[in-house]
């Protein structure tokens, strides 16, 4: 419980800090392929971000975060769940400009209607999805 | 030099964030979008923490003229339309499906593990795919 608050409480002070020093979104998709397809000279703290997203999460791990339990792929369902799972989230993210840190925290943040209605879309889609249709799919795949 | 060492230090408050709240973990965000016994509210949880900082803190730097290092703040606006929601929708379903959506998965990918791996050359695939279309 206090874990969650307070790993929310750093999350939402990465994007207050990233925002307040470069004027960027913080958002997750939208810095990765903005990276991968980028406008000239718009390369590196995007570089630099991802850089300590992953380092922050090592940290996180050696200074004694509880390691979520290393999920192989057949924890996460299988290889075709996840292999689908990750063909819908890049295309899906894309099309809508955003993901969970972009619209769901930023954009929330700077109480964008845009980033409400995606929230609200994501997350009611997000439980359907688990609530009936992943119980469905898990070991029913190769 | 602060231009630099800003989307740095954000990014490991950012990747610690979500290590430390559990949400790198698939199995938690699954908790919290499979409604029924076991239900987890954390995923909530981490937003209110998360907006409780963001709100007041973008409220603040909105009323300033510029940031720090650059010339203007981002403020993306635009109708809520048809791609928008498509968008959203899909990317729920993938979501929905493993547990990942894109910072948790290339968090996982960082340190090595197996779905986090497999799950981001498919999301960036993915993206590739809509930026080819379009």
């Amino acid at each position: 419980m206090l874990s969650a608050i307070l790993g929310g409480v750093l999350i939402g002070s990465a994007a207050l800090l990233l925002y307040a020093v470069s004027g960027r979104i913080a958002g997750i998709s939208g810095i990765t392929y903005g990276l991968l397809w980028p406008v000239p000279g718009d390369r590196a703290w995007r570089g630099l971000f991802l850089a300590g997203l992953l380092g922050g999460g090592w940290l996180a791990v050696l200074a004694g975060a509880r390691l979520p339990a290393v999920p192989l792929p057949a924890d996460a369902g299988g290889i075709t769940l996840l292999l689908a799972a990750g063909l819908l989230v890049g295309a899906g993210t894309r099309l809508g400009n955003g993901c969970t840190s972009g619209h769901g925290i930023c954009g929330l943040a700077r109480l964008s209607w845009r980033s409400l209605a995606a929230t609200l879309a994501f997350m009611l889609t997000g439980m359907l999805v688990a609530t009936l249709l992943r119980p469905a799919l898990v070991g029913a795949l190769p | 030099m602060i231009a630099r060492l800003a989307p740095l230090l954000s990014g490991l408050l950012f990747g610690g964030g979500l290590v430390l709240s559990g949400m790198a973990d698939p199995a938690r965000i699954l908790a919290f979008l499979q409604l029924g016994p076991g239900w987890d509210p954390s995923l909530l949880l981490v937003m209110a923490g998360a907006l409780a900082v963001a709100l007041p803190g973008f409220a603040w730097l909105r009323r300033r003229a510029q940031p720090w290092c650059a010339e203007r703040f981002a403020d993306p606006r635009g109708a809520v339309d048809r791609t928008l929601l498509l968008g959203a929708v899909l990317f729920g379903a993938g979501w929905g499906l493993a547990g990942y959506c894109p910072g948790p998965a290339l968090v996982s990918a960082g340190l090595l593990q197996g779905a986090g791996l497999l799950f981001v050359p498919a999301m960036l695939a993915g993206a590739a795919l809509v930026r080819r279309s379009r």
